[in-house]
């Protein structure tokens, strides 16, 4: 196979499949080494960027997607009156913002940052499937540690965790306690 | 004239701490306690004014913001001699610890905010109807009619049977009436009659679950005392009268 037909059937997988595709599972599908895969999707990536094509391919973690282009927002609208999804709540993406960076991270560890309870918060964002359970921490109370999920990255564009924006380093006076 | 002054919300203590930090453009590592301290039970007071609820959070803070500053006011200890001066602990370094720690999520809350909003602009296909491709099970019990099944049953019976193992096979009956349904029953009944015998109640075509459904359901009525229940003497007859309350 050349790699037009590959990237063809690339194509073809991730749109009969509409939810995100997993990397393994294309690459079982059409039997190459995951690593070529990759380079391959990358490259389409590119490549419809560069087109300026109507569909991007989106990728969190190692999984692809097809979508539209957010620029393309206001044409679409004039299709149909897309639902509004309502944007998060501040406490909302401050919880969230919290559990992104820190995770996985228990409540109780959260509300210290906060400096108020986030039960509210942080049941919208579970619900949400931003969030999700990963796990316990070995201690008394074995309270739960919570941990993003691919439907976060996807919520904000997100290729992973690294991707996510910078936030300060923590300054020296933080260690002038310790 | 009465008029209300929308203030900005705020998320929590830090929120609003942090907001009146960079209201009076302060160092936020070198913070004028005395005068946050005083803003802050200010806002609070116009909360209060306001109506707004004010969760305790808010208070803790108040308390602590109060606390830090009369620390501030006492007298520092002079280290003594010329040796090298230890450095004192400010009372609010632990605060000024969590600000900054909060500010960093803030922030990144608000980088996220625009991100979010880029991003709920893009749509996304559901996926293809796939269930024609799938492979089906056939239906197991195409071409079988009850009658094979009675068949097949009886097999197995007469097969146990000889195979000398005790066959048990119970039915299970649908309850012939149900506790809700007695009662309302019994309800109808009592308000006709106003006065029943308990021998009245129950008839001997009855089958046994019928019978502790009734007895139930009588149980229950006087214990929501909606009948009183009466015997003259030992062994005399039971007489069930509606409660007039």
């Amino acid at each position: 196979m050349d790699k037009r037909e590959i990237k063809s059937i690339i194509e073809a997988l991730l749109f009969t499949w509409g939810d995100p595709l997993s990397l393994e599972d294309i690459a079982s599908i059409i039997e190459i080494d995951k690593n070529k895969v990759k380079e391959i999707i990358d490259s389409m990536i590119d490549e419809f960027n560069y087109q300026r094509r109507g569909i991007q391919i989106i990728q969190m973690n190692n999984k692809y997607q097809l979508s539209t282009r957010p620029e393309h927002y206001d044409w679409i609208k004039k299709l149909c009156s897309p639902k509004k999804n309502k944007s998060l709540s501040n406490a909302a993406l401050e919880t969230l913002s919290i559990i992104a960076y820190k995770q996985p991270i228990t409540k109780a560890e959260i509300e210290s940052i906060r400096g108020v309870k986030c039960d509210k918060a942080l049941s919208t964002i579970i619900e949400k499937n931003l969030v999700k359970e990963v796990g316990r921490l070995e201690k008394t109370g074995r309270p739960i540690l919570y941990g993003t999920t691919d439907e976060f990255l996807k919520y904000f564009g997100l290729k992973s965790l690294n991707d996510l924006p910078q936030i300060d380093k923590l300054s020296d006076h933080e260690n002038n306690t310790a | 004239m009465k008029y209300n002054v929308i203030l900005e919300t705020f998320e929590g203590p830090f929120d609003l701490l942090y907001h009146l930090i960079e209201k009076e453009e302060v160092d936020i590592y070198d913070i004028p306690i005395a005068k946050i301290a005083d803003q802050y039970i200010e806002y609070i007071e116009q909360m209060k004014d306001l109506d707004l609820d004010i969760t305790s959070e808010f208070l803790v803070m108040a308390s602590h913001l109060l606390e830090i500053k009369s620390k501030m006011l006492l007298p520092k200890k002079e280290p003594e001699g010329e040796q090298l001066e230890l450095e004192e602990v400010d009372p609010r370094q632990d605060l000024i610890n969590k600000l900054i720690e909060y500010k960093k999520y803030k922030e990144a809350a608000s980088k996220l905010k625009s991100k979010e909003k880029v991003h709920s602009k893009v749509f996304f296909k559901p996926q293809e109807e796939l269930d024609n491709f799938l492979e089906k099970d056939e239906p197991v019990l195409e071409g079988v009619k009850l009658w094979d099944l009675i068949d097949a049953f009886n097999k197995v019976i007469s097969k146990n049977k000889k195979n000398g193992k005790k066959v048990n096979i119970k039915e299970i009956k649908r309850d012939e009436i149900t506790i809700e349904e007695s009662i309302e029953n019994l309800k109808s009944i009592m308000k006709r009659k106003r006065k029943v015998k308990f021998s009245e109640l129950f008839n001997n075509n009855m089958s046994i679950s019928t019978i502790v459904v009734t007895f139930l359901s009588i149980l229950e009525l006087i214990k929501n005392k909606f009948i009183i229940v009466i015997q003259k003497k030992n062994f005399d007859e039971i007489i069930i009268k509606i409660n007039k309350t």
